[in-house]
């Protein structure tokens, strides 16, 4: 089969209109939840269908494509997102994050700092920060309304009275240039520092819930956190086995039935980069090829 | 010596007139006006379906009434914009719910449910937070090692505790309640009874309660308004609407009850 | 300081016929500053209607009862409370408190209401209590759960732990021993010297001549009874 009996990028023009007015009017209120026809996509909610719309919407013949899951290139998730575009698209793809013009991605951000000119669409599952106190959708819509944020506050507060400390992990709350409440899609919090003053446009979507947000090059974005209890982006404290990076988001990896395990980058070309520049690692292959 | 307290001068803290709201043709409330003093309580009574409970939801702004006007420290409560209506929810008025269920966030801890009007308002420091909620716990007979468990696993009289303490944290001037003592045993009720008199005296409260039960509001209520179908048939001191009630209604129902 | 004028006084009873029935016309009296005036009249005659009307407990249907410088009849509610909690004060026969409430609280609410520091409210609830033969182990509890006679005290204690102006006193002897009797009416006499206008019911006659300095005879306010 051919992509010859799609237009291109899978989704109708009218159907990719309605999705850039969407994030026309996501980008001129940075954080605020746009509502929009989302379409059913060839793929399962829960698969990206949200970043997949976004990213058609996107797409230009020019554009350098690259897809990755957990930071990863070539995770299934990923690698049928990207043969989908490439299907349906024909455009180029990527997995360098430098040579990318469009970045679609679950729960990173790429190490390597984005450009300007660069777009990153993260695939969202629940857009609304405030249901974990507050169900009513009609509740929340108002909160945003009028700015009432208290809740998500108590969100916190019920983390350090139970765990010491701020203990969510990913999906970390931020405000966004002193207004809206967001959800940052579950990116770790480790990346929330990445969000804010960024030169790449960010643009969210949420398949199943039918919600656009975004966040406008060099947005202020700031993690809610206490005074006393102020948001530090912590990582495991490790170096990467393979790249010998100590400054990247790293996956935990059991390799054998013994429980040994090792520590990678979750960003594979960043890893991958690292390696060909010569860094090594604890467990890196020895030799001089990468 | 003078013989008048200087709260005689005081202009009025809420002063309701011609309140009414219909539902189709039948009367919620109609035409309900009074004022209400800094540190007075007002006890609003009559029979289920009275109109006590829909007056009660207008005052605190949980249904637009139809007609009338509602001033609050010379406001007009009807015509404030949504976002400031909701502040005077959250800030300076309060209201406890009959079931404590619906006024507590039953899945946070005690701590997170007395910290939230206080994060609402922006509280941002963790310590200072705690620290009040578990003031305010001891204030409510709540031990200070309970303050991190969920309401769910407190009885039903410190479950009202604990939303009395949620709602006055924030230092309301203005408290609403609706039948606090209603699901209590009666020894819960007396301690509790005798907690919110506290409060209302040591805080200055200004408190509309409305109940069925004239035990309540003979101990705790200033004056009293007694409501029949919508409308208000008496009011006055308490006491003297208790002991020399003077419309047919009142008299109905102060004789119906056991001594109080 | 007290002064009832041309007052009047009907029952209504609504649910039963709707028949009026006058208890009270014309009554006209004066309590001068560190003057103690007893009611007294036949049992039925209107003593306890009359004193429950000077606390607004009761309304009238005409003329004034003037308290210090307010018409009691006239007064909206709130003037009513401030003048209870810093004028007038009453001992009625009967406690009624918030059960569980600890007596010394009962007795220092008063001044607590005054906004008296709960420290100094106290120690004043405690002389008086003290003087009045509470045991200081009962303090702590409820006088919900004391005798007759105790809960009198406890009730006259809070009558008096304020210094009104004016005093409400109905019946405080009843129902105690000769001791504590004697310091009930040492209580009167020192409210009297302070200058306090009291108004009282007494059936024990000999605290009635002891205490009072003019006595006035409600029968004669007492519609269909006057002579």
């Amino acid at each position: 089969m051919t992509g010859q009996a799609y237009n291109f990028a899978y989704l109708d023009e009218q159907t990719k209109r309605m999705i850039r007015r969407a994030l026309l009017k996501a980008l001129a209120i940075p954080g605020y939840q746009v509502p929009f026809a989302s379409r059913e996509m060839p793929m399962p909610y829960g698969w990206g269908t949200g970043g997949v719309q976004v990213t058609a919407a996107c797409l230009t013949p020019d554009d350098r494509l690259k897809v990755i899951d957990q930071g990863a290139d070539d995770t299934t998730n990923a690698v049928s997102i990207r043969r989908f575009f490439q299907r349906t698209a024909g455009v180029e793809t990527t997995e360098a994050t430098s040579e990318a013009t469009v970045i679609q991605t679950r729960h990173r951000i790429p190490e390597t700092p984005l450009t300007e000119g660069q777009i990153l669409v993260y695939q969202v599952p629940i857009p609304e920060p405030l249901r974990f106190l507050e169900p009513r959708e009609t509740e929340t819509r108002k909160m945003h309304e009028l700015e009432e944020y208290g809740l998500m506050h108590v969100k916190l507060y019920e983390d350090i009275a139970r765990h010491g400390e701020i203990a969510t992990s990913y999906a970390y709350p931020v405000r966004v240039g002193g207004r809206y409440v967001m959800d940052p899609s579950p990116i770790p919090k480790f990346d929330n520092p990445k969000l804010g003053g960024n030169p790449a446009i960010q643009l969210f979507g949420a398949g199943r819930e039918a919600r656009i947000y975004a966040l406008p090059p060099y947005s202020d974005v700031v993690s809610l956190d206490f005074e006393d209890h102020p948001f530090t982006p912590s990582k495991t404290d490790h170096e990467c086995d393979l790249c010998g990076a100590g400054d990247s988001y790293l996956d935990e990896v059991i390799t054998d039935d013994r429980g040994a395990r090792m520590f990678v980058c979750s960003d594979t070309d960043f890893c991958a980069s690292r390696q060909a520049q010569g860094h090594r690692g604890r467990l890196a292959p020895q030799g001089d090829t990468p | 010596m003078t013989l008048m307290p200087n709260a005689i001068t005081a202009a009025p803290l809420l002063s309701v007139r011609g309140l009414t709201r219909r539902y189709g043709a039948r009367i919620g409330c109609a035409d309900v006006s009074f004022d209400l003093y800094p540190g007075e309580v007002l006890g609003i009574v009559g029979e289920s379906g009275s109109g006590k409970s829909t007056l009660l939801s207008c005052l605190a702004g949980l249904q637009p009434p139809d007609q009338g006007k509602i001033l609050f420290d010379g406001t007009d409560v009807l015509t404030l914009p949504e976002a400031e209506r909701r502040r005077l929810l959250r800030g300076d008025w309060a209201y406890v719910h009959q079931n404590p269920r619906d006024g507590l966030r039953m899945g946070v801890s005690a701590g997170g449910n007395v910290g939230e009007r206080l994060m609402a308002v922006g509280a941002r420091n963790y310590g200072a937070i705690r620290a009040t909620a578990t003031d305010w716990l001891g204030r409510v007979e709540i031990a200070a090692d309970r303050i991190d468990d969920r309401p769910s696993a407190f009885s039903g009289g410190m479950q009202q505790r604990l939303q009395i303490a949620r709602n006055l944290v924030t230092g309301p001037r203005l408290v609403f309640m609706d039948e606090p003592t209603g699901g209590l045993d009666v020894s819960v009720q007396a301690r509790l009874l005798d907690l919110l008199r506290g409060l209302v005296r040591d805080l200055g409260l200004s408190v509309v309660i409305v109940t069925h039960d004239l035990a309540v509001v003979r101990l705790l209520a200033d004056r009293l308004m007694v409501m029949k179908s919508g409308r208000v048939v008496e009011t006055g001191l308490t006491d003297q609407v208790l002991d020399d009630p003077q419309h047919a209604y009142t008299q109905l129902l102060v004789s119906s009850v056991l001594q109080v | 300081m007290i002064e009832i004028r041309n007052l009047s006084k009907s029952f209504t009873l609504h649910n039963q016929g709707s028949a009026a029935i006058p208890v009270m016309a014309d009554a006209h009296l004066e309590v001068a500053p560190g003057e103690c005036v007893g009611l007294i009249g036949r049992s039925g005659a209107g003593k306890s209607t009359l004193m429950r009307m000077v606390y607004g407990n009761y309304l009238a249907q005409e003329g004034s009862i003037r308290v210090g410088d307010l018409d009691v009849v006239s007064a909206e509610p709130r003037q009513i409370i401030a003048l209870r909690r810093a004028v007038l004060g009453h001992v009625s026969q009967f406690l009624r408190v918030v059960p569980r409430v600890p007596t010394l609280e009962v007795v220092a609410e008063p001044l607590l209401r005054l906004g008296v520091p709960a420290d100094q409210a106290r120690a004043r609830a405690a002389r008086l209590l003290t003087r009045l033969n509470i045991p200081e182990r009962l303090w702590t509890l409820s006088p919900t759960t004391f005798s007759g006679g105790e809960q009198q005290r406890v009730n006259i204690a809070r009558g008096f732990v304020h210094d009104y102006p004016a005093l409400l006193l109905d019946e405080p002897t009843a129902s105690l021993d000769a001791r504590n009797r004697e310091e009930v009416l040492r209580l009167i006499e020192e409210a009297k010297a302070r200058g306090a206008a009291i108004l009282g019911i007494f059936h024990d006659e000999a605290a009635r001549d002891r205490v009072c300095d003019r006595l006035v005879d409600v029968t004669a306010f007492t519609p269909g009874l006057a002579a």
